[in-house]
């Protein structure tokens, strides 16, 4: 297998910043709320109904506004970049009943296992981590290089 | 004032994914697509976050509470099952073909792009999906 790196897209600075500040994130509603930022779980409890404690929706609620505000507020002080998505709406579907199956089935995503997670020295997410990343890799291999 | 801030947290964590690059799908797919023209830029995203998070969940993990005097929630499992393996293959294919994790999917939608509302609404499906049924069903296992 023949690696090129793509040299033109490369942005190990920006992301390296971008990086701190998800870090930083993950510290602020660990000190603010006691909660691991992890987005599927943030998220996948908001559609949980029974047996929920009290205040179980009021911090998700504001945690996921800040993400869906993310662009807007950036776009106030910088020019917005733009997102790309190549993919249809048959493969768009298919790909999120896999995330957020997957997710679940998992206890986590990128941010709870890869940031909090490895963060934390947790062998769970450090396994979790692997296996997404794997299959990640494979996946894209067998999409764009197989079929 | 604490859910004022919990929200700025989540302002600062969708700002880190859209400066980290991990909020556009195309970036993510030359990411994880090695044999393509590789990106490895999204590398530089875990190695930033994670020595910050390394340090800072340890400071507040060793106070043993939130600023606001308000006990932790942290996960307790320790041991690797099998659904941790499975499931995270099963997202990790997902993410692969469309580009999108959960964090970037909702930093998407809020800045208005149509497909990332479709992504969004399956994967919410999915998650009903795993947490209706199997639940009910360990529910049995158990009892």
């Amino acid at each position: 297998m023949n690696i090129t790196i793509d040299w033109a897209n490369f942005t190990p600075w920006l992301s390296l910043f971008g990086g701190v500040l998800i870090g930083l994130a993950a510290v602020m509603l660990i000190a603010f709320k006691g909660r691991i930022a992890g987005i599927s779980g943030v998220l996948g409890g908001l559609f949980q109904f029974s047996n929920v404690p009290k205040g179980h929706f009021s911090w998700r609620l504001a945690f996921v506004l800040g993400l869906l505000l993310s662009s807007a507020i950036y776009g106030l002080v910088w020019q917005m970049p733009s997102a790309v998505i190549d993919s249809g709406y048959p493969l768009l579907i298919v790909a999120g009943l896999l995330v957020g199956f997957g997710t679940r089935m998992g206890s986590g995503c990128t941010s709870g296992h890869a940031v909090c997670g490895i963060g934390r020295l947790s062998m769970r997410s450090m396994a979790a981590t692997l296996s997404f990343m794997v299959s990640g890799f494979v996946t894209a291999y067998l999409l764009f290089h197989v079929w | 004032m604490q859910t004022f801030l919990v929200f700025i947290s989540g302002l600062v964590f969708g700002i880190g994914l859209i400066v980290s690059g991990m909020s556009n799908p195309a970036k993510v797919i030359h990411f994880l697509d090695i044999a393509g023209s590789w990106d490895p830029s999204l590398g530089f995203v875990m190695l930033g976050a994670i020595p910050v998070a390394f340090v800072g969940l340890r400071l507040i993990e060793k106070q043993g509470q939130t600023v606001f005097q308000e006990p932790l929630h942290l996960p307790g499992k320790t041991h690797l099952d099998r659904s941790l393996i499975v499931g995270g293959f099963i997202f990790g294919a997902g993410w692969a073909i469309a580009g999108f994790c959960p964090g970037p999917a909702l930093v998407a939608l809020g800045a208005g792009y149509g497909k990332a509302l479709v992504f969004v609404v399956a994967m919410i499906a999915g998650m009903l999906i795993h947490d209706h049924p199997f639940k009910r069903l360990s529910h049995h296992t158990q009892s």
